[in-house]
């Protein structure tokens, strides 16, 4: 048994106590003899986070049944031995007292949070019970799964074998959706997630509206900070002087919602001089004629009207990325859903990158690698008898599904009802907008069943909450990196779990036992079939335990060569500037300028982001984050605070057009945002009480973003076009 | 013998907290109070701004007003690597150092009633580890060495840069340095 150090045990007998008095100091020599006795034991677990999406490597210290440290694996591609806030902030999840600690069954009306404690065998009977009744009336699609993250993994197998196909994740509609279908319609691919950015040999990275930095992806910051060690140039495109901005060598303060002006300048300034790779456009793109003719119009002071960046300015970066092309990073953004045209500013950065050559070229964008696990051929699912509700009416819905048109589904009933939905991974009220309407479906729902750590918004509606325990106490499915190699990573319990609480995969095992679906979870406990995975893909069990992480070296040609060609999925086989499938559907097949709403007087345009020790809602409850960041604070020009006679610190609340009004938020009154928005850290103003800490703490902005534009193509929700003004005295 | 400091590169500070949510797990430091901090200060009228992010901690100093003001000789400069540290068993909680040091990096631990503060993680630099704000920094805006030795990362990365070191009039001689704007070299 390992010996354990004396501070070890000090700091476990202090956690153990936490709060209590000064009884925990105890004299050194008793520490010692403890030690010595072996009263606890040390031991190092490999795991990989789940405090974002980012799943950062991270080893896990546990001391005699406590984890008292996280630290990131040195052999994870997205750590590199580090982790960020929030990832060594994850004890505080796992040991935040307002977990959800048994299954509930409601009692009161739903959103009251008026709740039962329950068996889970009594819990998951009743959810079993209703699902069989509502096949039986309504078919098996009337079933629906919203989801993020590692429990979809769980899930799926129960909703597909169940009949139904209607499952939707916020990622897409509410996030990074349009993104991912312009790129695939410019290069035929994704730019994956993490983005296969080579940043840190850029010599000149470009943020669109990406707040790097207070976006905390861990990997991805740390080759922006190596960027800027190595002297790369950085402009910053965003209303708001950022950290990132802060660094940068151009902030270019741009009128909210024209940035499809500046690209198209840009990309037009770029040809017009000269300064795009002839060769690479020769080779591997089409359309390029017709969109040189198109972007004609876009001049530098066509667009400094548009967007209030000087025209100079404008010509001064297009010039910094023609002369560095092509180790120029262009990052494709990650949220994206802003206005509803996003597909297209997509499509547009997509191009600027294109035409300087940077897919597949050092500093730019990296290729994916080719090397692959054999695959696992999928169980059979019984055929659907009614299509899909997924993708709604867009022509572009993608694999993960639209989450507004399954909640409009449900709301209207049309094109058949849908009668429950199972929630798993997400706080539905936080990630999406129209918080009215997503009640409204609610009450169209015979059965809402929520799996959770933390009692969310959403849980307050639910029938039945199920308590999932943290990612330190269960396993989940391998994470299979395709960056620069080919790698496996694995989730381990460091600790039981506690209280109540279970894993999700037991969690869909269980109840599918009660379904008749248990042929579609053919394994005993998840070990099993993590073991049966690794023999498929011939890699050792026992050693990705124990290392946590398996990389392939060698699998990957990052970068084009003559013997090393890109392979682009687009239907012409090359780089689409000009897309023909666009055209076909009746879209423009080159991006174009369509000028956005902007705030009526004494209205700000609201924009959101993130504080770097916070993801989404999910983290403003814990105790080792919260402390960091108690409750968000509404940004307001200096200027504009004069003119309204408010002042920094005082309590205001929002009010946007339809008179909706948030909670009171503090002000922050700052020379770095612009005269024309406001500014909130997304995930506050919780309306939970089970959430003792983040309770009614700030304004939520969603709550905020009730009507919103919606992206023809791909069904992304445009959020940033919401207008608010501020109510004094609240 | 070692001297151990700290550079902190705050060109690469992108303000993430990962330093002090590390270093409360690391040490135990108890609910709202803090070994280090990141600070953030924005000069300038919009649009001409200039944000800069400034971690700070126990600066070790080789002048240490903590040490001279401690009635119990609790607090104390270790001579052979030249860390302040804290004898917990002799502290009384008076809050002499507190109010003494000029850069507020200590605290009465309000569980335990002595005074706390940064300790260069001593007890991950006797395994060989660097201290934990350091090994967790996103940014490698924190470098932490031997200035004895030429080849550490701190003497690397004080070569060819201006260094500046906080409140240097107040003759504390600190052992944390700031490079501030890019070097020469």
């Amino acid at each position: 048994m390992p010996l354990m150090s004396r501070r070890s045990f000090l700091k476990t007998s202090g956690l153990c106590t936490a709060g209590a008095v000064a009884a925990t100091y105890l004299p050194d020599q008793f520490l010692l003899w403890a030690g010595e006795k072996g009263l606890a034991k040390t031991e190092k677990i490999t795991t990989y986070c789940e405090i974002c999406f980012w799943k950062c490597g991270a080893i896990a210290t546990v001391v005699g049944g406590r984890v008292v440290k996280l630290e990131g694996n040195p052999l994870s591609a997205t750590a590199k031995g580090k982790l960020c806030g929030r990832g060594n902030g994850g004890i505080g999840l796992l040991y935040d007292p307002d977990r959800l600690k048994h299954p509930l069954i409601r009692t009161g009306k739903r959103g009251e949070g008026q709740f039962r404690k329950a068996s889970w065998d009594e819990a998951l009977t009743q959810i079993a019970d209703k699902l069989k009744k509502i096949k039986e009336e309504h078919g098996p699609e009337s079933l629906a799964l919203f989801t993020h993250g590692s429990p979809t993994e769980h899930f799926m197998p129960l909703l597909q074998g169940f009949g139904s196909n209607n499952f939707a994740m916020p990622s897409f509609a509410q996030c990074r959706g349009p993104r991912v279908v312009g790129y695939e319609l410019t290069y035929g691919d994704d730019i994956g997630s993490p983005e296969r950015l080579d940043m840190a040999n850029s010599k000149v990275v470009v943020l669109i509206g990406s707040h790097l930095g207070e976006n905390m992806h861990n990997s991805q910051v740390q080759e922006f900070t190596d960027a800027i060690g190595n002297g790369a140039k950085i402009i910053v495109v965003d209303p708001r002087f950022s950290v990132a901005a802060g660094k940068a060598h151009h902030w270019l303060p741009i009128k909210p919602a024209s940035d499809m002006a500046l690209i198209l300048a840009w990309i037009n300034i770029i040809i017009r001089e000269g300064w795009y790779d002839r060769d690479y456009v020769a080779k591997y793109t089409n359309g390029f004629d017709k969109l040189a003719a198109a972007v004609q119009q876009y001049t530098p002071e066509w667009a400094e009207k548009e967007t209030d960046i000087p025209a100079a300015q404008i010509m001064a970066t297009a010039r910094e990325m023609g002369l560095h092309r092509p180790a120029v990073c262009i990052h494709p953004g990650r949220h994206v859903t802003w206005d509803g045209k996003d597909v297209q500013r997509s499509r547009a950065i997509a191009i600027l990158g294109a035409i300087l050559g940077t897919w597949g070229r050092e500093g730019g964008a990296y290729l994916a690698t080719k090397g692959s696990f054999p695959a696992v051929p999928p169980p059979s699912f019984p055929a659907s008898n009614r299509p899909t509700l997924k993708k709604g009416g867009f022509p572009l819905g993608g694999a993960e599904g639209v989450t507004n048109a399954i909640r409009e589904a449900t709301s209207i009933g049309e094109p058949y009802p849908i009668k429950a939905w199972m929630v798993t991974g997400t706080n539905l009220l936080a990630a999406m907008p129209g918080q009215k309407e997503t009640i409204e479906a609610i009450s169209k729902l015979d059965l809402l069943v929520v799996v959770d750590l933390i009692p969310s918004d959403i849980s307050l509606y639910a029938d039945v909450v199920l308590p999932e325990c943290t990612y330190l106490e269960r396993h989940d499915g391998l994470i299979i990196g395709k960056g620069r190699a080919l790698s496996a990573s694995i989730r381990q319990p460091a600790v039981a779990p506690m209280y109540d609480s279970k894993p999700a995969w037991w969690i869909a095992k269980e109840l599918s036992k009660k379904l008749g679906l248990e042929d579609y979870f053919p394994w005993e406990n998840y070990e099993d079939r993590l073991n049966e995975l690794c023999l498929t893909y011939n890699i050792d069990y026992d050693e990705l335990k124990q290392k946590g992480v398996i990389s392939f070296p060698d699998t990957a040609k990052p970068f084009i060569t003559a013997d090393n060609q890109p392979v682009f999925k687009t239907k012409s086989g090359k780089i689409e500037l000009y897309s023909k499938e666009l055209e076909e559907l009746g879209f423009e097949p080159i991006p174009t300028y369509e000028k956005n709403e902007e705030p009526p007087q004494g209205f700000y345009r609201l924009l959101y982001g993130r504080s770097a020790v916070h993801t989404f809602s999910r983290t403003v409850n814990n105790p080792a984050l919260n402390e960091l960041y108690k409750e968000n604070e509404l940004w307001l020009s200096s200027v504009q605070a004069r003119k309204l006679g408010l002042t920094d610190g005082q309590y205001v609340a929002l009010q946007n057009q339809e008179g909706i009004t948030s909670n009171r938020v503090r002000l922050k009154v700052t020379e770095r945002i612009r005269e024309d928005c406001v500014y909130l850290v997304h995930g506050f103003g919780q309306l939970s009480k089970g959430l003792s800490k983040a309770f009614r703490r700030g304004a939520d902005d969603q709550q905020m973003i009730s009507s919103y534009p919606v992206d023809p193509i791909c069904g992304g929700t445009g959020m940033r076009c919401t207008f608010v003004k501020l109510v004094k005295g609240a | 013998m070692p001297k151990y400091a700290m550079v902190i590169d705050q060109r690469r500070c992108i303000g993430c907290m990962a330093c002090i949510v590390a270093c409360k797990a690391e040490n135990n430091v108890p609910p709202d109070q803090f070994r280090t901090r990141v600070l953030e200060k924005t000069e300038g009228q919009f649009p001409n701004l200039r944000t800069e992010l400034r971690s700070e901690l126990c600066n070790h100093c080789d002048n240490p007003p903590c040490v001279y003001n401690c009635p119990t000789r609790a607090s104390y400069k270790r001579r052979i690597d030249g860390l302040v540290l804290l004898d917990k068993k002799r502290c009384v909680g008076c809050k002499a150092c507190v109010a003494a040091c000029p850069y507020d990096a200590r605290y009465i631990d309000h569980n335990k009633g002595f005074a706390d503060k940064c300790t260069f993680c001593d007890h991950r630099i006797k395994e060989g580890k660097e201290p934990a704000c350091v090994a967790t920094c996103i940014g490698k805006s924190r470098i932490f060495g031997d200035l004895n030795d030429p080849k550490s990362p701190v003497r690397l990365a004080l070569k060819g840069h201006h260094a500046e070191l906080p409140l240097k009039s107040a003759g504390t001689e600190p052992r944390v340095y700031y490079i501030r704007r890019f070097g020469t070299e």
